[in-house]
This record gives structure tokens, C-alpha cells and sequence, in this order.
């Protein structure tokens, strides 16, 4: 059944050469296990350390030298992990593209807009560069720019944040692949530019029905735009299942402190805060990740990590996901 | 005799941005603002970049100099940021936090240290003294001794943002600038500092202006909020008034912009005229 998933991520735990050069090893992930399904978007919610980016990261074989990976990846049934020079080549330029945060850091300032929206696809015999440069052409048109022809002959500096950032995804789309990885794509942008921006996208997404993977650290956009909501905390998955129902009805206690200490957009009280600050996965301890912070941890939660289990239409990684439904929801609006 | 901690009249900044052959190209920056804000009253500005919301807060901080138009804080004239012998009389009474907590540090100093260098330079009081105060800083923060002898790369985001808030309130200032201050902290992170800045307020003789380009972090930590666009004030009210009832078209597309249950992205009727 998962064989001909478009992405599939199965227990994987990536561990990284620790910087001092010892022979001990960080753990950076722990245990991640989700799946992309063709024209689904999954978003992948977690704060600064949680090891989202590196999920993506594992996903394109991207991962610093030295790094252990073990677990399963596979990209329509096939291992990613055991993918060939070549074959890998082929999967990260034509099957899977990537959209970054930042878009300036990632365009080459000294290329022209369109000498950078053709590189890829030209570079790798998928296109001539007369039919690539039409393609970029209609795309940019696609994205909503009016004037393609000129942009296409300016230079990044010349471009606004937010129209750099639909080159980006144009130059995501260019080699149509099936799988697009968005790594915070409008955090950088303002609350405006990234309405436009998502739009774009996720109409983009829909029309190719394309799977997406989604990361972000910002819940409620996450729930707004994705079908499926994963949310990680320390190197783990702790809740997923359908974007609407995690974010109104969450079952982890992590999920629900979350989505209580975000400002409300209509009402002011005062925030209910998570002690402590957010850990990076190389600190957990052997039981569940979350249970320093948690206001529910018992002996248990702090000896044995919790794995996902299925609970009330989704997967839940915590003991006592059952006991503790009611309290989560209190003092949760609507 | 006027209530107002500050009042700002006409404010008016244009950059020169330069061109070739020595022609430079005006852009005003900030454009004919004009607010006041009350003792011990907390004010917001929004906009997007470039909106001229940060501009405006270094000039009233005095790292900027206006182009035009006045400021005054408890009814006298902000003196020029060129005189030396004001600045050290200003920055007792204004101080700012940066969005950036990584950058508004310095990374060789020990927390410690980089509170009691200031205690120093504006205070006539002994070590020990200066010591004591320290640690009463740190602990309205929410930090104690431990940290006061870390070094700034120790600390987390959400710790050294406490610091930089520690290090604006050892000198006492009448007026806090904020600018963008909890942008760059993760969100159970940016709960506490939210937390911490409301408690501030209610203990201290303090008045907040918060820059911000959140307005769930707006709605939460201001009682007034201004709305800025394109180096004009667009609205301005009680915040909850702006923001439940915007008149004005910008601070609808603003508020419809933010992500929330049911909302679908969309794209702007009218596209930036971005260069």
C-alpha cells in the first residue's frame, strides 16, 4: 500500500559527526515517519531546532558528510537512500525541486533572472536553452508577472522580496517535477507578499497536482494552506494527521501549548506560556521528548519515549494522549 | 502643561539614494508623521518594509536625524543627535531592543558585564552596588546569577532578547523602543517575552513604542497602534478599534493577510509596483 507512495519517510534518524571531531555522534533526527501523497500538501510545523529543515534536508540527500542515516525513504517505492550517483542526479533535478526562505541567498547575483531560471534545466540536457527560456517565459506569466521578457533580463538586486520569490518558484516548477519541497518560503516576506505568495503556490500545486512538503514554524499558516499537518518537536514527530482537525482538536500536549501561546489575531488574554525553551533533539532524554516542558509527564513519559499511535483519526506520540483529551482543549477557541 | 511623554511633530526623513555621476534620487522615507503617546501607554506601528515604521523609531532613539519636523519628550525638544553631552542625558531616558538578539550583542562580553558597563557610565555609585543592580536586571527578566557569567553564544534566542531588555532597563528609560523585538523568537519563546513586557509595564513607569509587522503581537502588547504605509500614517486609534473596525482599505488588506482557520491566501487586486 505505501509502495507507490510519492514520498515516504519511515522511521527515519539521521546523526551527525559531532563538530569537536570526536568520534560521538549528535543525533539530529530521531524518529520521523510521514508520507506525501501525489497533489497533497503536508505541512511540517516545528520551532528552531526541531530538525524540520533537516527532514528536507535527508529527503535530497543533502546532509553534511559523515552524516549516519537509517530508516526508510523511499520516493515512489523506490529506496532514496540507495539511489545511484546518477540516479540520484536525476532525482534531485527533475523529480524533486526545492524553494528556500531566503530567496537572495539562493540566486546568483551575477546571473540574470532568466540566465538563472534556464541554468538548471539546461545544465541537465532537459531542455534546449531556446525552448527553457520560453517555458521560464510562460511560467512567469503563469506566477502572475506581468512583464516576463524584461524580467527576465533584470538581476536579483532589482527585484522585490516578493517577486524574487516567485522566480523561485518558477524555477522550482521549471523542470516539472512531482515533489516540491517549500522550506519557509514566505517567512521572510510581509503578511501581504506571503498571501500572494502562497496563493501562487498553492495554486501551482493544485493545477499540476503536485505533492508538496510544506515546512514552516507558523501553525496557523500551516493549517491554513496544507491537507495534512505534521508537527515535530526535538528530532520527533509528535502529532499528525488532518491539518483542520490538529489544529482545532489537538491530541499532544505539545501541539496544544503551541497553538495556545500564539497571540490571538481577535482577543487579548494573557498567553499561556511553555516553561523552558525549546530543545534541540541531541538533548532529549531516553523518554518522551516533550516531557520537561509538559504539564502532564508522569515517571513513565520521562523513561519511555512514545511512539505514534493512532488516536482519534490521527497519530499522536504520547502515553496518555487518551486521559489528557478534555484538559488540551480547554481554553482552545474555535 | 502637556500629559504626553512624546510628541511628534511633522516628522519628515528623505534619503538621498545614490545614483550614477554623482546624481542621487530622493526617497522620502517618512513623510509628515505626527502622533503623541501618553505616560505609561503602550504604542504600536505597523506597516510592511519599507513603510517607514523603523525609520521613525531610530530617529525618535536619535540614530537617525530627521529631515524635518520636531520631537519632543515631556515637553522639551529632543536635543541633535551631534552633541555628545545630550546623547548620554537621552539615553537615560530612551532606550531601544533590536529585533536581533544574535546581532545586538556582543558576543566577547559576559551578560554580566555588558549590564554593569553601562551602570558605570551613567550612574556614580560602587561596585558592589552596580553588582546588586545587575541581578535585580536580570531577575525582572526572568534570568539570575548563572547567566550573568555566561557568555551572549551560551544563550538561547528567547534568553538573549531578556538580556538586551535587561540591558534598555538598567538605564531607567521613560521610553521603550521595540523594534520588531519578538520577530525572530520561536513562538512558545515569544509568549514569555510577550509576558515578560506586559509585566514590565504594569511594575514600571514605562511607555512602550513597538514596532511590528505582527498584528496578533500588536493586538496583544499595545493600547494604541498607528498604521503606516509608505512613510505616511494611514490610520491611527485605539488598537482594538484599528483592528476590529479598520477604515481604511491598507489595514483591511493587512488584517485579511494574516493566516488563520478557513483562510485561503490570495492574491492582492492592486500588485506592489515593485521596481
Amino acid at each position: 500500500m505505501t509502495s507507490d507512495r510519492l514520498l515516504s519517510i519511515e522511521g527515519l534518524r539521521v546523526d551527525l559527526p559531532s563538530r569537536s571531531g570526536s568520534r560521538e555522534r549528535r543525533t539530529v533526527i530521531h524518529d520521523v515517519t510521514l508520507s506525501v501523497d501525489d497533489g497533497e500538501s503536508v505541512g511540517l510545523v516545528g520551532e528552531s531546532g526541531s530538525g524540520k529543515s533537516m527532514t528536507t534536508k535527508a529527503t535530497m540527500r543533502l546532509l553534511p558528510p559523515g552524516a549516519k542515516v537509517s530508516g526508510g525513504l523511499t520516493f515512489r517505492g523506490e529506496s532514496v537512500l540507495d539511489y545511484s550517483r546518477k540516479e540520484l542526479a536525476a532525482y534531485r533535478s527533475r523529480k524533486v525541486s526545492m524553494i528556500y526562505q531566503d530567496p537572495r541567498a539562493h540566486t546568483n547575483p551575477l546571473l540574470t533572472i532568466g540566465d538563472f531560471l534556464v541554468e538548471g534545466v539546461v545544465a541537465t540536457g532537459q531542455m534546449s536553452r531556446a525552448d527553457a527560456l520560453d517555458q521560464a517565459c510562460a511560467l512567469l506569466v503563469d506566477v502572475g508577472v506581468t512583464d516576463a521578457e524584461r524580467r527576465m533580463l533584470q538581476y536579483p538586486h532589482q527585484l522585490s522580496g516578493g517577486l524574487l520569490q516567485r522566480m523561485m518558484i518558477v524555477m522550482a516548477l521549471m523542470p516539472s517535477p512531482e515533489l516540491i519541497l517549500a522550506d519557509e518560503p514566505t517567512t521572510a516576506l510581509d503578511v501581504t507578499v506571503q498571501s500572494e505568495v502562497m496563493a501562487i503556490l498553492a495554486e501551482q500545486i493544485r493545477e499540476r497536482s503536485l505533492g508538496m512538503l510544506f515546512i514552516t514554524h507558523d501553525l496557523d499558516l500551516a493549517a491554513a494552506v496544507t491537507d495534512t499537518l505534521a508537527v515535530m518537536y526535538a528530532g520527533v514527530i509528535v502529532e499528525r494527521g488532518p491539518s483542520d482537525e490538529v489544529y482545532s482538536k489537538p491530541r499532544h500536549p505539545y501541539t496544544a501549548a503551541l497553538l495556545k501561546s500564539r497571540p490571538s489575531a481577535v482577543k487579548v488574554e494573557r498567553l499561556e506560556t511553555i516553561p523552558g525553551r525549546p530543545i534541540s533533539a541531541y538533548e532529549a532524554g531516553p523518554g518522551c521528548v516533550f516531557a520537561a516542558r509538559c504539564p502532564f509527564a508522569t515517571e513513565e513519559c520521562r523513561e519511555v519515549r512514545p511512539a505514534l499511535r493512532q488516536v482519534g483519526g490521527r497519530s499522536v506520540a504520547c502515553h496518555r494522549a487518551e486521559d489528557i483529551a478534555s484538559e488540551l482543549f480547554e481554553g482552545l477557541s474555535a | 502643561m502637556t500629559t504626553h511623554l512624546l510628541d511628534v511633530h511633522h516628522l519628515r526623513k528623505v534619503f538621498h539614494v545614490g545614483r550614477a555621476k554623482g546624481r542621487s534620487e530622493e526617497l522620502v522615507a517618512v513623510d509628515d508623521v505626527s502622533f503623541s503617546l501618553e505616560r505609561n501607554s503602550s504604542l504600536a506601528v505597523v506597516g510592511e518594509s519599507g513603510s517607514g515604521k523603523t525609520t521613525t523609531a531610530r530617529i525618535i532613539a536619535g540614530l537617525e536625524s530627521a529631515t524635518g519636523g520636531s520631537i519632543e519628550l515631556d515637553g522639551k525638544p529632543l536635543a541633535s543627535p551631534d552633541s555628545p553631552r545630550s546623547r548620554r542625558l537621552k539615553a537615560r531616558e530612551i532606550q531601544m531592543v533590536f529585533q536581533d538578539p544574535f546581532g545586538s550583542l556582543d558576543p566577547r562580553q559576559k551578560v554580566g558585564a555588558c549590564i554593569d558597563e553601562l551602570l558605570a557610565a551613567h550612574f556614580d555609585h560602587d561596585k558592589a552596588w552596580r553588582r546588586d543592580r545587575t541581578m535585580e536586571l536580570l531577575a525582572q527578566v526572568g534570568l539570575d546569577e548563572r547567566h550573568a557569567d555566561e557568555l551572549p553564544r551560551r544563550l538561547s534566542g528567547g534568553q538573549r532578547q531578556r538580556v538586551a531588555i535587561a540591558r534598555a532597563l538598567s538605564l531607567e528609560p521613560k521610553l521603550l523602543i521595540l523594534d520588531e523585538a519578538v520577530s525572530a523568537l520561536d513562538v512558545s519563546v515569544q509568549a514569555q517575552v510577550l509576558n515578560l513586557l506586559s509585566d514590565i509595564r504594569e511594575s514600571l513607569d514605562i511607555t512602550y513604542l513597538f514596532v511590528s509587522h505582527d498584528l496578533a503581537v500588536v493586538r496583544q502588547i499595545s493600547d494604541h497602534c498607528i498604521v503606516m504605509d509608505r512613510g505616511r500614517i494611514v490610520e491611527m486609534g485605539s488598537t482594538e478599534s484599528v483592528l476590529d473596525s479598520p477604515a481604511e482599505d491598507y489595514t483591511k488588506q493587512l488584517l485579511d493577510a494574516i493566516p488563520r482557520p478557513g483562510w485561503t491566501p490570495s492574491r492582492r487586486r492592486d500588485l506592489p509596483a515593485s521596481v
